[in-house]
């Protein structure tokens, strides 16, 4: 496949989709344990914070999330401040992404935190374990046993939304594969060298989550591969 | 006298309009091996719940060698203590061993049985480790060492839990039915490594449905009925000659 010297440009463009995507696997990982946590707490307000928020953000289709945050955020702005500040793609992004990924891993962390048994907990307080380091050592580690599949999945999902934030112009895979087609007009060389750089990264990430999900089973009878 | 290792007072226990525990006292001195009984429903696993709070009662009170635990209601009318800490430190003088074992699947014996010395005993990883391999020693499992719970038999994954109950040296064990959820022919190992506890001089109270060991291995039996104490007294006694009309009804059909 001839490129037309625009490699180095979908390279590029694969850096900052891996850069878009961890970042906002990161973010999102944390908002999902903190929507969890809040989904299961015994104060009701921040249930209602939890559902609200899961509720909202499942709700809105991702590339009017990015919309809504890269060219929303500027207005409000303005219109609070009088300056114009240009929001930073790459921040809007993340941000939207992580809002998204997080609302979806709410439900994977609560329904796994819901299947650790109740004894596992008891186990650790009755032998006079403080709550944080139960929940360091028991619990958590079990909740990625259980989880790990369903956010692998979503990491998959994550990983062509980054897609979705070419549109705000940031020079990602999509993006770079789309200016390379316009400029070269071989748009049939280009997007599928984007399509097999993002099915590349899927099948790496597929075998990382692979290993991991065989790490975290290790010891569980018939579980182990 | 000194005080007793374990005094609880009239302790209540209720469910919404339920009330499965009317008030049980009970004392427990060094060396005091109680065996608790009574039929499904009497209360008696609750009962060694609320002893380290697992579960909340409704009333009572709990001191641990002359320390009142201190407790007071939240809006449901369940004691709570007041100060974690508190709990914490009393939890850790007080085993307390399951009826499912609960140990950890994620990690091996040996991780089970050091992490609570290391983390709350501050003790240090070689010293924790020492006493971890000593115990799983004592109840026969030390080539179990680097094996994850999941390839354990049930008569095994319970001594280890024992294990893991004797490394923070309890000054006190409550086991609730540990034999209960094991297959017949694992139980006497189960049971054997309990027996050796006892004769060790250690402080326990046990629930359990094995009469034979309750009365063969106990300094004291209580019958719990309904949430009420209905025998109480030495194994010769109670199981010879029970006062209570229901607690010979129970016997006679258990033994």
């Amino acid at each position: 496949m001839d490129l037309q010297g625009f490699g180095h440009l979908l390279l590029s463009g694969t850096w900052v989709t891996l850069q878009l995507a961890f970042t906002s696997l990161f973010f999102g990982l944390v908002l999902g344990l903190a929507g969890a946590a809040a989904a299961l707490a015994p104060i009701a307000p921040l249930r209602w914070l939890a559902t609200t928020y899961n509720t909202l953000m499942r709700g809105i289709p991702e590339l009017l999330l990015v919309l809504i945050i890269y060219f929303g955020a500027t207005e409000l702005i303005e219109r609070l401040t009088g300056s114009y500040v240009e929001v930073n793609a790459f921040a809007a992004g993340v941000a939207a992404l992580s809002i998204a990924f997080g609302a979806y891993a709410t439900e994977v962390f609560r329904s796994a935190l819901l299947e650790i048994p109740k004894g596992q907990r008891e186990a650790a307080v009755a032998l006079g374990m403080r709550r944080w380091d139960t929940f360091r050592r028991i619990v958590l580690p079990q909740l990625w046993r259980i989880a790990l599949p369903g956010l692998g999945n979503l990491f998959l999902v994550l990983l062509k939304d980054t897609a979705l934030v070419s549109v705000v112009g940031l020079e990602d895979l999509m993006r770079q594969a789309y200016v390379a087609a316009g400029f070269t007009k071989l748009p049939f060389t280009f997007y599928m060298a984007a399509a097999g750089i993002y099915l590349v990264l899927t099948i790496i990430s597929m075998q990382v989550i692979q290993r991991l999900e065989r790490w975290a089973n290790r010891g569980y009878l018939g579980a182990r591969a | 006298m000194s005080a007793a290792t374990l005094e609880v007072v009239d302790i209540h226990k209720r469910y919404g309009d339920h009330e499965v525990l009317k008030g049980v006292d009970l004392t427990a001195r060094d060396g005091d091996v109680i065996s608790i009984i009574g039929s499904s429903g009497s209360g008696k696993s609750t009962f060694l719940r609320c002893l380290n709070l697992l579960e909340q009662p409704s009333r009572g009170q709990i001191c641990l060698r002359g320390e009142a635990l201190r407790l007071a209601p939240d809006k449901h009318g369940e004691l709570h203590a007041v100060d974690r800490r508190q709990l914490e430190r009393m939890r850790a003088r007080i085993g307390f061993v399951f009826q499912n074992f609960n140990l950890w699947p994620h990690m091996t014996i040996l991780d089970n049985i050091i992490l609570a010395p290391m983390l709350v005993g501050g003790l240090g990883r070689k010293a924790a480790v020492e006493r971890a391999e000593a115990l799983l020693y004592k109840v026969g499992l030390h080539d179990k060492r680097k094996v994850y719970p999941g390839n354990l038999s049930g008569g095994q994954m319970q001594r280890v839990a024992i294990a893991r109950t004797l490394a923070m040296e309890p000054e006190l064990i409550l086991f609730d039915e540990p034999t209960s959820a094991l297959d017949p022919e694992l139980v006497n190992e189960v049971l054997g490594v309990m027996q050796g506890l006892a004769e060790e001089g250690r402080t326990m109270l046990i629930v359990t449905h094995e009469m034979r060991f309750a009365r063969d291995v106990s300094t004291q039996v209580m019958f719990l009925h309904q949430g009420r104490v209905e025998e109480f007294g030495p194994p010769s006694r109670v199981f010879t000659t029970p006062e209570s009309a229901r607690c010979r009804e129970f016997l006679a059909s258990h033994l």
